[in-house]
């Protein structure tokens, strides 16, 4: 075994214009526990996704277990001894599956046999403490929960190397204490294993082996925890990072002085809630929390994600309204249609709610404008905050071009446009660096010691709540305990706040009953050579176990699911009936100046049709024009003065005939019908006289396969083709940019799993969820629709099979290009709708189609499902004469299959 | 709505704007919808004969047989291929003809003996379209053919009666007319519930709803300010691709007035952006909204009567479609635009619009003021 995990030379990495990574060396020595240190966006996870194999190096050199990362083969190799859990709780994990579901797909993957997988599940969730919780879904987990079952997943294969970037941030500090426990039992169970840990936590850091703080893409120092204190000469590591920052980013930068309230004089009060509650279903968010903040003290709330501290604030600004329980805002019950309450309160959160398409002051302009401030004080204000707040150089720039702490600075002069007497703060500060957060302090602290604002802040920073008047403890939506910070540790007597609120937690945990990590430390594996090696190259295991994880997935997304299996179900019904070339029942009139029996009969002859509908006669020329412009008719005929008696005479004589074009298809049609009429009439009228004339021919038209000529027998063969293409399509390019954006994507990267296995796995679940519609859609055609199938069902049913593989494997192709859903949506819409209804032969014949056309037209598989579909339907055949149309289809599957895993990329760039 | 109650729209809805312009995706798309978009799809249109497979058994293979024959070429067909009788239904099974005639042998001497010679034309009705408007251009073909043929063997024969037949609003029956209207209709619709919706659910996605919803502003204000930058946005779409494209590039006449359409479309625009915003509350996400838009999108455009004439659906439909705004809207539309119609004609219309419009509205903001609590 090498002494160092990774080896790092000259490694830089861009995103664009953005540098993340800049000219890095580092070797990661092997066997231990190393944390890189640094706040969020300084490149940390860059260079651990670099380190784990999921995205491609660009410049520079990672070596990873002794072999290149930019070698393909060593990643194929090695990935299978690296387990990779990145950064966002649960990231990797898939929502909807339950604990038992996840852990059990990872253990297919890694290609483990059914009695080794349970035995090891078994294990690992008895270990972390997630037993109880197999059945629930990985989504309804509490942050603390998600990383141990990721942490779970990522140990179902014995890895030699653990990276871990940032699993605790968010988390509470029991689960974050018992999460480093059980990394520790993991160690002490397999020495080698080396750990690689983010964190943003510097205490969580003082226990690490080795150290390497970042920042701005860059390393400044390394070295152990001990070694870090005594080079800078500081106490605890949060110091040590800022000292090792450049001079230039330390300018400005004093330790934040926490300048006690005065005394504790009994103020005004400035919010009060009792028994506040909050149930979302049988879910209680919220559970009875009570509190008092006085004007002009800094409240803060402590508690993990989750834990309710989001949704009290919500409910104190009366975006929530509360399921029971009263507050008071300055002494009036909170109301949330008083939109005067909300002119004295401001409101910040973590995601900092700032229009990114407008600049700076046209944010701070909007909230002015919008809290009725009138026009002449708002730009002296607008001013007064960019002074205060540090913003005046960037008032023109766009929020999301700034750095994060100079976005949050805006965020909060955009709560304090309009002098509110109270801020709400919801973790305004999480992601921003230390020296940023202590600059917010400062402003913090000034607004409330000099202006007597009242605040009321969450965080989940230990040192954060110390620097509050008092705190409340929250947990699972109770608060376990209110007081200043000096109180409650002292109460406790704990060394310091984390330790007091752990002491609370422990206890509240108890109380729940929720069973404790088992404390057994993990048992080794018996031997490695049971953990069967990943096999190279195609394995169906891994196919299956993609195919049989969509399906679970699929199967829990109503809106997808119902889409998947109505969908085409429900857009035949509006086809079928939309689509339809049927021109019946016309409504036509007649300016009959002539008044006889053979004028007469002349209309009659129309209306006795199927075609036309009489409606009362037009009574002039005037009346004619009006009932034609509303639409009312879009015939209408004019029989002339003494037409019987011109006819009779042999006198040449014209009936006039007014068509409404406005569309034209139906126009035609009109056409179509009026001159066979007169000619059917004149036919009639010169047998009634005796004729025979040399000229005379009949035309016997036979309408083949429709004999009716109706729409419904025409239409439905060729709607089939057209929804089999773009429902699958577009549900199985969804499938796959889903996961990119949702970030699963990783587990393509890093796990042993082929481009093929994950494509082909992926699609087996929407074929067959197009083959249920497929029969649906028949179904439908034959007992709704009333169109007989007259051919070979089979014939029918083989060519669907092929058809949808083809569909989906489309799609899969559409995804290599497709980063977002949205655009893979509508992406997908477009490129398979315009084909499939101009090229394809639905409406003209592929031979028909000129140009471009006719070429996609040849190729697209729509073309060859429609010829089988209407062959089957509508004209009685069968496989021996459809032979050609399914070899295109036959070639199609396996090219676009292909084209799409060759697209797909097995590492992010 | 008292004056701050405006002005607070007022400010919200130059904040829509403001958004959408730093938006290029929208801007794009809004641009590509009403120029390149109308122009492909009016111009695209195919004539509806074009270039449509026949083949020819001859079997009397006389001057009058070979004449019928060469009067047969594209672009109304494509040139005709001799065939036998024998491979008649194959080669129709197999999808390579459209139409197939049978000149029977002695048909030249029947039809100059006055013996009234019967022709069979075999056509695949599973083509519809082609197949039936084909059909009628056969028959005219061959009466024509014929009847020059046998003007040259005999004195003229008129009919006494003849049949002038004109088409009003648009005598060419030029598709490019209705295909840009029909065209620039559907956009209307689609863009009011894209750029509404999409605009509710940004905000919901970057938290910026809840933060308004601190602020002395109400739900009715919010929903306003979006109808009314988005409607706006739309309205000013359709005129300039209605004067420019329409009118301008593809030189199709417009009978009626283009401020009483315009005012119709506002009223449709208030009607479908309210639409927006109901989808819009009820996805969670932009893929919800996207899979959503694709299931109501499709029906209205393709039940609103602008496709196929309404009179040919199922009546169980066209009552349904009543409810929906597309359907008065291509009435409107139609009158308005191509028949010259005035207000007189088509107040039914816009009372309908105005109906369906206040209906949507109220529900929308029903229904958003009760998932703003499940939005922040």
């Amino acid at each position: 075994m090498t002494a160092f995990a990774a080896r790092i030379r000259d490694l830089g990495l861009a995103y664009g214009k953005t540098r993340a990574l800049d000219g890095i060396t580092l070797d990661v020595p092997a066997g231990c526990t190393v944390g890189v240190i640094g706040p969020d966006g300084v490149g940390k996870s860059s260079l651990f996704s670099l380190i784990a194999g999921a995205r491609a190096v660009q410049t520079g050199h990672v070596e990873v277990l002794g072999g290149d990362m930019a070698d393909a083969r060593h990643r194929r190799a090695v990935c299978p001894r690296i387990a990779y859990m990145p950064q966002g709780l649960g990231r990797n994990l898939y929502p909807t599956l339950s604990v038992f579901e996840n852990v059990d797909f990872f253990g297919r993957l890694f290609g483990h046999g059914r009695d080794e997988r349970m035995r090891r599940i078994g294990e690992l969730l008895a270990a972390t403490g997630l037993s109880p919780f197999a059945d629930r879904p990985a989504g309804k987990l509490s942050g603390g929960m998600k990383q141990k079952l990721g942490l779970c997943c990522a140990l179902i294969h014995d890895p030699d190397l653990l990276i871990l970037d940032e699993p605790t941030t968010g988390v509470d500090p029991l689960s974050r204490r018992q999460f480093w426990e059980l990394i520790e039992r993991i160690r002490s169970g397999r020495p080698g294993m080396s750990v690689l840990v983010a964190t943003a936590y510097m205490e969580e850091a003082a226990r690490f082996d080795w150290l390497v703080a970042m920042n701005d893409g860059q390393v400044l120092a390394t070295g152990t925890p001990a070694e870090l204190l005594t080079r800078t000469g500081t106490r605890t590591l949060e110091e040590a990072f800022i000292a090792l920052l450049p001079a230039a980013r330390r300018a400005g930068h004093r330790p934040v002085e926490i300048r006690p309230r005065g005394a504790e004089e009994d103020g005004e009060t400035a919010i009060e809630a009792r028994d506040l509650t909050m149930r979302f279903g049988d879910f209680t968010a919220v559970d009875r929390v009570s509190f008092r903040i006085r004007k002009g003290e800094i409240f803060g709330f402590l508690g993990s994600n989750g834990c309710g501290k989001t949704t009290t604030m919500k409910m104190l600004t009366g975006l929530l309204p509360a399921s029971a329980g009263q507050a008071w805002l300055f002494g009036h019950a909170l109301d949330p249609h008083d939109l005067d309450t909300r002119r004295r309160v401001g409101y910040m959160t973590q995601s900092f709610s700032l229009y990114g398409e407008l600049t700076v002051r046209q944010n701070l302009v909007l909230h002015a404008r919008l809290f009725g401030m009138p026009a002449e004080r708002i730009a002296p204000r607008v001013a007064e905050m960019a002074e205060r707040f540090d913003l005046a150089g960037v008032m023109d720039a766009l929020p999301d071009a700034l750095p994060l702490g100079e976005r949050q600075r805006l965020s909060l002069a955009v709560a304090m446009i309009h002098g509110p007497e109270m801020l709400i703060l919801d973790e305004p500060t999480s992601g921003v660096d230390p020296v940023a957060r202590d600059g917010f302090w400062r402003i913090l602290l000034d607004l409330a010691r000099q202006d007597d604002v009242t605040i009321f802040i969450s965080t989940h920073f230990m040192n954060e709540a110390e620097r509050c008047d008092r705190i409340s403890l929250m947990h699972a939506g109770r608060v376990l305990v209110s007081d200043t910070p000096a109180a409650i540790v002292a109460r406790r007597g704990a060394k310091n706040l984390e330790e007091a609120f752990i002491g609370h937690l422990e206890e509240a945990v108890a109380e729940a009953r929720t069973p404790a990590a088992d404390a057994a430390p993990l048992q080794a594996p018996p031997a490695a050579a049971d953990s069967a090696p990943a096999q190279p190259g195609f394995s169906l295991r891994r196919l299956l176990s993609y195919a049989r994880r969509e399906s679970l997935e699929l199967s829990r997304d109503r809106i997808r699911l119902t889409l998947a299996a109505f969908g085409s179900v429900l857009l035949m019904l509006v086809l079928g009936y939309g689509i339809s070339m049927d021109v019946e029942d016309l409504s036509f009139a007649v300016l009959d100046r002539d008044q006889t029996g053979l004028s007469r009969d002349y209309a009659l002859n129309l209306a006795g049709s199927r075609y036309f509908v009489e409606r009362p006669p037009l009574a002039s020329q005037a009346d004619m024009d009006r009932r034609m412009r509303s639409g009312e008719i879009s015939l209408a005929l004019e029989i002339p003065p003494g037409f019987a008696r011109d006819v009779a005479r042999g006198t040449p004589v014209a009936i006039g005939a007014w068509i409404d074009g406005a569309m034209p298809e139906r126009a035609e049609t009109v056409r179509g019908y009026v001159l066979g009429m007169h000619q059917h009439w004149l036919a009639a009228q010169a047998r009634a006289a005796g004729g025979g004339a040399a000229g005379a021919f009949a035309v016997e038209t036979r309408f083949r396969y429709n004999p009716e000529v109706t729409s419904l027998p025409a239409m439905v063969p060729a709607v089939i083709p057209l929804l089999l293409m773009l429902i699958p399509a577009i549900l199985s390019a969804l499938s796959v940019v889903r996961e990119k954006e949702l970030g699963s994507i990783v587990n393509l990267y890093v796990t042993p799993v082929t481009r093929l296995e994950f494509l082909v796995g992926k699609q087996l679940p929407y074929i067959a969820l197009a083959m249920l519609s497929f029969l649906l859609l028949v179904a439908l055609a034959i007992f709704v629709f009333g169109v007989p199938l007259k051919g070979s069902f089979v014939a029918l049913s083989a060519g669907a099979l092929l058809y949808v593989a083809a569909a989906t494997a489309l799609g899969l192709f559409i995804s290599a290009f497709m980063k977002s859903q949205i655009a893979a949506l509508f992406g997908t819409a477009l490129l398979t709708l315009l084909p499939a209804v101009q090229f394809s032969g639905l409406i003209d014949p592929v031979s028909s189609l000129e140009g471009g056309g006719a070429l996609i037209g040849q190729a697209y598989p729509t073309t060859h499902f429609i010829t089988i579909a209407r062959g089957t339907f509508s004209k009685g055949l069968g496989f021996a004469d459809l032979g050609d149309a399914f070899v295109p289809l036959l070639i199609a599957v396996p090219v676009l299959v292909g084209l799409g895993a060759a697209l797909l990329r097995k590492q992010e760039r | 709505m008292n004056t701050r109650g405006l002005h607070n729209v007022f400010h919200l809805g130059v904040k829509e704007l403001r958004s959408l312009a730093r938006d290029p995706v929208m801007l794009v798309l809004i641009v590509y919808a009403f120029t390149f978009s109308i122009h492909t799809a009016a111009t695209a249109m195919p004539e509806t004969l074009n270039k449509a497979p026949i083949a020819i058994v001859d079997e009397d293979r006389s001057p009058l047989s070979m004449r019928i024959v060469d009067a047969f070429y594209p672009p109304l067909f494509l040139p005709p291929v001799p065939i036998t009788p024998a491979e008649m239904d194959a080669r129709m099974d197999a999808g390579l003809d459209t139409f197939a005639l049978h000149i029977p042998s002695g048909f030249e001497r029947d039809v100059l003996a006055g013996r009234a010679p019967a022709l069979q034309l075999n056509v695949d009705a599973t083509r519809m379209r082609q197949g039936f408007t084909g059909s009628a251009y056969v028959q005219t073909i061959v009466a024509d053919e014929v009847t020059d043929f046998v003007r040259g063997y005999r004195a003229e024969t008129t009919p006494a009666v003849d049949l002038a037949l004109r088409v009003r609003f648009n005598p060419e029956l030029s598709k490019v007319w209705f295909g840009s209207i029909m065209e620039i209709i559907n956009r209307i619709t689609m863009l009011a519930i894209v750029l509404t919706g999409a605009a509710l659910i940004r905000e919901r996605e970057h938290g910026t709803v809840e933060h308004l919803l601190v602020m002395p502003v109400t739900p009715f204000e919010i929903m306003s300010s979006k109808v009314l930058a988005m409607g706006l946005v739309v309205l000013a779409g359709a005129w300039l691709s209605l004067t420019v494209v329409v009118r301008g590039l593809l030189a199709v006449p417009i009978e009626g007035s283009l401020a009483l359409f315009l005012a119709g479309a506002a009223l449709q625009l208030f009607a479908t952006t309210s639409l927006g915003i109901f989808l819009a509350t009820l996805a969670r996400t932009m893929p919800q909204f996207g899979l959503l838009l694709l299931m109501v999108l499709l029906p209205l455009q393709i039940l609103a009567g602008g496709m196929t004439p309404r009179e040919s659906m199922p009546e169980a439909v066209q009552f349904i479609m009543l409810a929906a705004p597309d359907t008065h809207f291509v009435m409107l539309a139609q009158g308005i635009l191509f028949r010259g119609a005035g207000l007189d004609v088509v107040w039914p219309q816009f009372v309908a619009l105005a109906v369906i419009g206040v209906t949507l509205f109220s529900l929308s903001l029903a229904r958003f003021r009760k998932t703003l609590a499940s939005m922040a």
